[in-house]
């Protein structure tokens, strides 16, 4: 018998970890936006990812829309409990989802440099916020669980605290990162010359931010750690995660983008792979009680029926997806080409 | 102010504002579908003009719809915890098939649809714009079962304070379920038919782009008719019906009967009076609500009366909004077809107070949808899902009033901007007009 709340587990942990790596290569892009003068540049960078974007952060939505199908109460408990710092996030990320178009319709450079900065805004802000909300779930959140009811405490001002600050810059010099090794794929010039150079900065500041977020980590949330070791897993992700860290420079200086780009997805995945696996059975950990008030995957999920139907349609839609999403891809491919449709 | 209140009025608001551009796409992909595919097999250079310039319009209207949408897809959960506890092993699997087989679907050809054109063959091109189609038609479907599901709950039980899905298909296929998405589909094809006639009427009144203005025109109106007498019938006699059948309250409400009576009239106006509930002024027809409702002129129906007080939907707004959709969409069938006729008569394209009118009718479909779902909506009311929880009882407890202040205060700003970017950027680019056909540029 398979354990349908394990298989969701991985399940929405594929789906952040699909949005962290199609997502967050335009979120990083937004952020070398935000430094960008030239106007060509700018325009360069907007159409490099102009296709995909919107395909992108559809796994947002879909894995939002699968947190609150299986473990609803998930979704409920961290939507709510989070309210500002969502409110904050969503008046960036419509602000980004209007500024293609928007740029588009524009006529004067004015205008355009106007959407620039909305788009980069609208980038920023979030690259920032979706490690800070992480950071908040791994030291634990002020719930407990009375009477079968989950009292909750969280406080805006509290989420906004030194350690999630520091996985909050974590993941936004990782998404920095990740957003310039995709533009070294799509630019050529003197562009392509900037871009490997915010690379490699991103990397330098990712792998040390990582390097200090993870000793934090082993005191401010020690659980995480906990037979870690025992673990093939951990093994099997930290072998991929160096791998990953240490080729970036290296493919980067021998110009083998595609291949550095690869090494970025897999560092990506194998950060929030090592994350899944020290949070596992927990969803939302409790600060008070990690024992008895955190929601797992047990207490939080929807019932074996629901996990079973959500599976179907799971594997029935998603290789379709990733079919036609690696098509566009594909179509897309090489460097950016501006036309009289782009933006 | 009342938290529940400030939840209620944000959740109004953002998805009022948010589906004013979801049926624009729906009906003009659908037109695209069709456009292009004319454009394309018959290698007609106007058709393809029509293509290109209202395919770069829906890139617009999509991301309005998308940015929008991503509030909706959050806000059950931060304004609604509690529903979301309740239903979400029922409702959250509607809500991610969404995601799965409609928003990747969508989003993903829109942008070979946009920038693929030079990249990709003609048919691939065309394909991508069926997917855009198919894609934001299957949302459709998908949102409407997780919101007809609250109307008409099934496939289901209340278990470990909750209710619990125990069968799929009953609860994606409930009674309410393929009505409301008929309707809901007829009404985009008419905002889309709609759209594209105001735009090209505007065109021919200011005698610019005449050999596109008229094709579009042509197969707008045409398109318009056909949709606009599908949104009647059978999608709206049908959903109606459904109604009476499965949501009796909500039926007496928007109708206006107050006492339960056989042979019931059906209201064609009045100003509903509420305390006590009566109609004053009305203009009835004896009988035709029970033939309409139950195919028998003497047919019994229940009058609001027969409720307790506290299970009723507001009755002022309810019957106000669905009069005035019907009404509104009567008058599509009037205009469109009164367009049709001209179009056949060959009289369409100088009859400068038609095209006048066609202009100003653009909105309308929109504001008809907008009537149609403070019907369905308010129409359920006291329920957020019917008979089994109260909406009073649904909203997220940890949120104060004075979060909701502000993020109600936040989204009014940087809705009113959106839409006002939005429109003049629209007007802006329909005045532009389309490219000069080659034929044209070379005479």
């Amino acid at each position: 018998m398979i354990d349908l709340n394990t298989v969701w587990f991985l399940l929405i942990g594929v789906l952040i970890i699909g949005y962290a790596i199609l997502d967050g290569f335009d979120l990083g892009v937004g952020v070398i936006q935000l430094f960008t003068k030239d106007a060509k540049e700018r325009k360069i960078n907007i159409n490099a990812i102009g296709p995909v974007w919107d395909g992108n952060e559809v796994w947002l939505l879909t894995g939002g829309g699968a947190l609150f199908a299986a473990f609803p109460i998930v979704y409920a408990t961290v939507f709510s409990g989070f309210y500002m710092a969502f409110m904050l996030l969503l008046f960036f990320l419509v602000f980004r989802a209007v500024s293609f178009e928007f740029r588009k319709f524009s006529e004067t450079e004015e205008a355009k440099k106007r959407w620039d900065l909305a788009f980069a805004l609208g980038s920023t802000v979030p690259a920032l916020l979706y490690g800070v909300a992480i950071g908040n779930i791994m030291k634990g959140l002020p719930i407990q669980i009375v009477d079968g009811k989950i009292v909750s405490q969280i406080t805006f001002l509290g989420l906004l605290n030194p350690f999630a600050i520091l996985i909050g810059l974590t993941g936004f010099a990782m998404f920095v990162m990740h957003g310039a090794i995709y533009m070294t794929m799509k630019t050529e010039g003197a562009h392509l010359e900037k871009m490997i150079k915010w690379a490699n900065a991103g990397w330098i500041a990712f792998v040390s931010l990582y390097v200090v977020a993870t000793i934090v980590t082993m005191f401010v949330a020690s659980y995480l750690f906990i037979g870690i070791m025992n673990n093939p897993l951990f093994w099997i992700l930290s072998l991929l995660l160096i791998a990953g860290i240490i080729y970036i420079p290296i493919g980067l200086k021998s110009r083998k983008f595609g291949w550095s780009f690869l090494a970025s997805s897999t560092t990506i995945a194998a950060v929030i792979g090592h994350l899944a696996l020290g949070l596992y059975p927990r969803l939302v950990p409790s600060s008070f009680d990690l024992e008895n008030f955190s929601l797992t995957i047990y207490n939080a999920s929807s019932s074996q029926y629901t996990l079973q139907t959500m599976l179907i349609i799971a594997l029935i839609g998603m290789p379709v997806v990733i079919g036609y999403t690696i098509y566009i891809y594909r179509v897309f491919k090489g460097k950016v080409i501006l036309t009289k449709d782009s933006y | 102010m009342d938290a529940l209140l400030l939840a209620r009025l944000q959740f109004a608001i953002t998805v009022g504002f948010h589906f004013l551009f979801p049926p624009l796409t729906i009906g003009l992909a659908w037109m695209l579908v069709i456009i292009e595919a004319i454009g394309w097999k018959k290698k007609d250079e106007i058709y393809a003009t029509i293509g290109k310039f209202f395919g770069k319009v829906l890139g617009l209207i999509f991301a309005v719809g998308v940015a929008s949408g991503i509030v909706m897809e959050f806000q059950f959960g931060t304004n609604w915890s509690e529903y979301s506890k309740f239903v979400g092993d029922v409702f959250g699997a509607p809500l991610a098939a969404e995601g799965v087989f409609a928003f990747f679907l969508e989003s993903t050809f829109l942008g070979l649809y946009i920038f693929g054109r030079e990249r990709v063959s003609r048919g691939v091109h065309w394909f991508s714009i069926l997917m855009v189609a198919v894609g934001s038609t299957i949302s459709a479907f998908w949102i409407l079962v997780a919101n007809s599901w609250q109307q008409t709950p099934a496939g289901y039980i209340i278990q470990n304070n909750r209710a619990e899905l125990i069968d799929f298909w009953a609860a994606v296929f409930n009674p309410s379920t393929l009505p409301r998405f008929f309707h809901t589909l007829a009404a985009s094809l008419i905002s889309g038919a709609f759209f594209m006639t105001g735009v090209a009427a505007y065109w021919l009144i200011r005698n610019k782009n005449l050999e596109i203005a008229k094709k579009a025109i042509s197969f707008s109106v045409v398109f318009g008719l056909v949709a606009s007498l599908l949104a009647l019938f059978p999608t709206g006699h049908e959903h109606a019906k459904q109604v009476a059948y499965t949501q009796p309250e909500k039926f007496a409400a928007i109708q206006g009967l107050y006492k339960t009576q056989e042979g019931a009239p059906l209201a064609i106006f009045a100003i509903p009076g509420t305390e006590p509930p009566k109609l004053h002024f009305p203009i009835e027809i004896p009988g035709l609500l029970s033939w309409l409702a139950f195919g028998d002129f003497n047919a019994k129906i229940k009058g609001i009366n027969e409720f307790p007080q506290d299970e009723i939907p507001p009755l002022f707004l309810t019957f106000v909004s669905y009069h005035n959709m019907v009404l509104l969409g009567i008058y599509f069938i009037f205009i469109s077809a009164l367009s049709v006729y001209l179009l056949w008569k060959k009289k369409l394209f100088e009859n400068n107070r038609l095209l006048k009118i066609l202009i100003w009718s653009t909105p309308l479909p929109l504001i008809a949808s907008q009537l149609g779902w403070i019907t369905a909506e308010v129409g359920r009311q006291p329920w957020i899902v019917y008979k089994l929880m109260k909406t009073k009882d649904a909203v997220s407890i940890t949120v104060t009033a004075g979060e909701l202040l502000f993020s109600i205060i936040m989204f009014v700003l940087i809705y009113i901007l959106l839409l006002s970017i939005f429109l003049s950027l629209l007007f802006r680019w329909v005045k532009k007009g389309p490219e000069p056909l080659k034929m044209e540029a070379a005479q």
